[in-house]
Parts: C-alpha cells; structure tokens; sequence
C-alpha cells in the first residue's frame, strides 16, 4: 500500500514532464532574460529567510537557557514557572501566534502607552524565537539534568555559587549534548519562517507567493521554492554534521 | 570551652515520610577525627550531606565554627567555605585538566590571582603525591589517583574541616592505601576530620572518636579503645563481628 502511494506520487511529476502542456518551466527558465528576472526575485527572498532564522534562532538559544533553569530548580514552585511556560507555547500552532504578535501585540503596547510598533520582520522573528523557546527549554533541561549530580554538589563544595557552578562546570560538559539537537531545531525554524509570507514579510514563500500570482504558474515556482528551502536546509545539516563530528572528536578527554 | 568544629543538637531529617535521622547529637572538636561506621542506609551519608547543607536537616540545630546552619545563602555560603568534602565517586570535572580542577574553586570562588591558585594547588598535589600528573585529566588518571586529586582539591580551599563519605569504596583494593596513606598523614596536620569508612585499621589509627550508626541513629560512639574492645550494643558488636571477619 504504502509503495504504490509512494511510486503515485513519484508518476505525477514525471508525467507531467512528458507533457509539455501542464509544466511550463519557461518561468523560471534562467537562460531567457525574464525567466532570470523571475529567478532573481524568488532567490531575493533567501537574505529575509536566512536574517529572520538566524536573529530568532539566537533570541531561542537565550530565551531557551532563561527558561530551562527554574526547571531544574529543586522547588516546585520555581519549576512550575518552567513546566508552565513550556506547555502552554508548545500548545500554541505558529500561525495564531504570529497572528496575535502581528496584530494583536501592537493594540497591547498602545493601551500601555508605547510606541512600539511591529513590522513583519519583528513579528517574524519574536514569534520564531517565542515559539521555537519551548522546544530549546527542554533540550537545555535535558542537557543539564544528563550530567551527574555529584558535578554540581562538588562544583558547591568548593564554594561556587550557582552562576559560576552552571558557567564554569555543568554547562561546558552539557554543551556536547546540547549542541546538535539546538542545530536540528535551527532547521525548524528555517522552515517554519515560511509562514511569515502571511503577514507580508518579503521571505522566499512570500516571493513565491507573489509571483504566482502574476505569472500563474504555481507548480514550476513551487517547486522551484521546494528546491530552495531544500539547499538551505542540507548546507545547514552539513553544518550540524561537522559540528557533530567535531563535538564527538573533543570527547577524548 | 572554644566553639566546636562541628556541633550537631537533635538533627532529625525525613525524605518524605522516611525518617532518615533520629535526634543525631554529634560534637566535633578543632583538630578531632572522628569515624562514622554503620550498616549501610543507615544515614551516614546524610550526617554528613547535612554538615555542608548537600541535605537539608528539618529539626535540631548544625553549627559550623560556631555558625548555625540555617536558609540564610549568606549562613550557607559561610558554612561552605570552612567545611571541604571528598566523595565516593570523586566528583572531579572531567573536562578540566587535574591543575584547572585544583585551582577553580581558589580563583572564582576565593579571587586568587592563576599564579597564587596554581602555585597553591602545586603545593596541595605534591602533598597528595602527584605533582607530575598536573596537567592530565581525571579520566587518563587511576581511580586511586583521582581520589588524591579529590581530596588536594579540596585542600586547596584550605577548609577547617574536612569530610570524607566512603572516600575508599569505590576503588580498586590496590588502590585503596595509597588514599589512606594520603589521609592518615592529613590527619597528623591538625585538621578536623569527620570520615565515613569501613576501613578498621584506618580508624584505628587515626580516630579520636567513632560513631556507629544504624537506621538514622547513632547507636553507640566512644574512643577507638573501648569502641573495639568493648563495644555495648548488640548492633554495633554484631556490625564489628562482621566487618572485621575479611
Ligand atoms: N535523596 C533521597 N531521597 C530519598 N531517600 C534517600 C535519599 N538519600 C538517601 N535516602 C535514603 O536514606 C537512607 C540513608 O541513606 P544514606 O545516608 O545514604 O545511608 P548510608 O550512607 O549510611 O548508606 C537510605 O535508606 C537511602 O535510601
Ligand atoms: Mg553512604
């Protein structure tokens, strides 16, 4: 069952490709000058794509850390503020988040008297970075809790206090754990910026979006868009590899 | 009469509804080494977990250098600073070098300058009889030679008073008086020492007071004479009869 859904799938494009009448690759044909111009403009999405990645991944990687600490907390009362925060935006889909940063942050801020107000780009990224938090919470969480006890009741013995016990003794080791799934979660957040084309952030599905709309030629620029986010994503997993590679040869102690 | 190193009043202390310590009275003068034995889970650990707050006690009163234990970070942080502590797994960092070991708790938490931490923690590991080892890490090191490393580490916040919790259980059998040795000479140095081992001959040497505990109390203690020779309790004649069959 599932191998012929999967060869079905596989016939639709390539019948498509003996038949002239349904691709029309000319659109994104670099070879004629306004296949490049098309060209252009959907690559000149990738700087927004990359820009709003990487800032909110970076806010993720922070937030993340901020987050996961009270979670480790021997109080339940402090881990709760964790356990909260992590289930209820993990909860949220993206897109109503972004919704409700886009439109609705902004009406919050006027109340309160401020004058801040929130482009796509920002909206784009606090959303990311918010919802992409939950996720590196856990992964710092889990890094933490996997180094022994007995590292951090050691690092107290000899009178650190807890800044120094978590900068100079627990985090060094958890890095190598933590490293490569806070990489994997980059990828996600590559590709769930595709949604900020809904608020008009000029992102690559945005460009793709766009240009649909006046060339009428959804499955060549789709599938042009595929490919782009497919090369963005595997010179990122080539950076998790060699970041992988490189944790496990520092493992010689 | 001077303020005791350690002074312990009516400590009591539950993990849940497990009554872990039962009105633990335990005084430790300057310059004591005292010797806690007993069965194991009979709160050895905790006593001595409770001493640098690794444990919270619940009722009962710790005192450190006259100091009272309390959640003041301040009491705690104090209590700390005199108060060192060997494991029974070492606890050494494994991704620091022996020296980096030796010398972070002097330069972050004391403010050493690197060349008075590293000068200090040269001197702590020629006592423990490895300065040659200094710039390996704990995992190219022998567990008999960790433990050493363990304990110039803490000597190098030169405490008052030292702990050890079975500093000896987790080691090879060759490897175990290489570790005594280093201690029995600490001992003759004039700092205090509350050490939880089944090491007899050890005790025997250097205990001023031994303590037997047994399900969270302390059953039986008095000086090694009379604490061999003589023992009172059934439980502690019949721990004695046991461990120094091997
Ligand atoms: N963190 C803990 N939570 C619950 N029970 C514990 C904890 N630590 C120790 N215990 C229990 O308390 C008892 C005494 O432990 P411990 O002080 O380690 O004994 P000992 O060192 O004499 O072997 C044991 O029964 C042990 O299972
Ligand atoms: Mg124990």
């Amino acid at each position: 069952m599932k191998r012929t859904l999967l060869a079905l799938l596989l016939l639709i494009p390539l019948a498509g490709c003996s038949s002239s009448a349904t691709w029309g690759w000319y659109v994104v044909d670099p070879s004629t000058p306004s296949g490049w111009t098309n060209v252009k403009f959907l690559i000149s999405g990738m700087g927004s794509t990359i820009a709003v990645s990487v800032i909110a991944a970076a806010i993720s990687i922070l937030l993340g850390l901020i987050v996961a600490l009270p979670g480790l907390s021997d109080r339940w009362g402090i881990r709760a503020i964790n356990r909260v925060y992590v289930e209820f935006i993990r909860s949220i889909p993206l897109l109503p988040m972004l919704f409700w940063v886009f439109y609705g942050l902004p009406i919050i801020f006027r109340e309160m008297g401020l004058d801040i107000p929130i482009d796509p780009f920002w909206g784009a990224i606090i959303t990311l970075a918010i919802s992409d938090s939950a996720f590196t919470a856990e992964i710092y969480r889990a890094g933490i809790q996997s180094i022994a006890r007995g590292q951090t009741e050691a690092a107290q013995t000899i009178g650190l206090n807890y800044y120094q016990t978590m900068r100079y003794v627990v985090l060094p080791q958890a890095i190598r754990r933590i490293l490569p799934p806070l990489a994997n979660q980059f990828i996600y957040i590559v590709k769930m910026s595709a949604f900020a084309s809904v608020i008009g952030m000029q992102e690559l599905t945005r460009r793709a979006n766009e240009l649909v709309v006046t060339e009428y030629r959804p499955l060549e620029i789709y599938t042009l868009l595929i490919f782009e986010y497919l090369i963005l994503v595997l010179v990122i997993s080539a950076g998790v590899r060699w970041l992988e590679r490189r944790m496990g040869s520092d493992e010689r102690a | 009469m001077a303020d005791a190193a350690v002074e312990m009043v009516g400590v009591n202390k539950w993990f849940g509804d497990f009554h872990v310590l039962r009105d633990i009275n335990l005084k430790v003068a300057s310059g004591e080494k005292v010797v806690i034995c007993g069965p194991s889970g009979s709160g050895k650990s905790t006593v001595v977990r409770c001493i640098n707050r690794l444990e919270q006690h619940q009722k009962g009163t710790i005192r450190v250098g006259g100091v009272e234990l309390t959640n003041d970070p301040k009491s705690v942080a104090a209590i700390r600073s005199e108060v060192g502590m060997v494991f029974q797994q070492f606890n050494l960092f494994p991704h620091l070098t022996v020296m980096e070991n030796l010398t972070l708790g002097p330069l972050k938490a004391r403010g050493l300058s690197r060349d008075e931490a590293e000068a200090r923690a040269m001197r702590y590991l020629e006592r423990v009889h490895i300065p040659d080892q200094a710039q390996k890490r704990p995992g190219q090191l022998s567990g008999g030679q960790q433990q050493r490393v363990a304990i110039a580490r803490s000597l190098c916040m030169e405490p008052k008073v030292l702990l050890f919790d079975e500093p000896t259980s987790a080691l090879d059998p060759e490897m175990i008086s290489e570790v005594l040795d280093v201690m029995v000479e600490l001992a003759s140095e004039g700092i205090t020492m509350v050490v939880v081992t089944h090491e007899m001959g050890f005790a025997r040497k250097v205990a001023d007071n031994m303590i037997f505990m047994d399900a969270g109390e302390i059953v039986e203690q008095g000086p090694p004479d009379e604490f061999f020779g003589a023992p009172r309790s059934k439980r502690c004649q019949k721990f004695l009869s046991q461990i120094l069959q091997h």
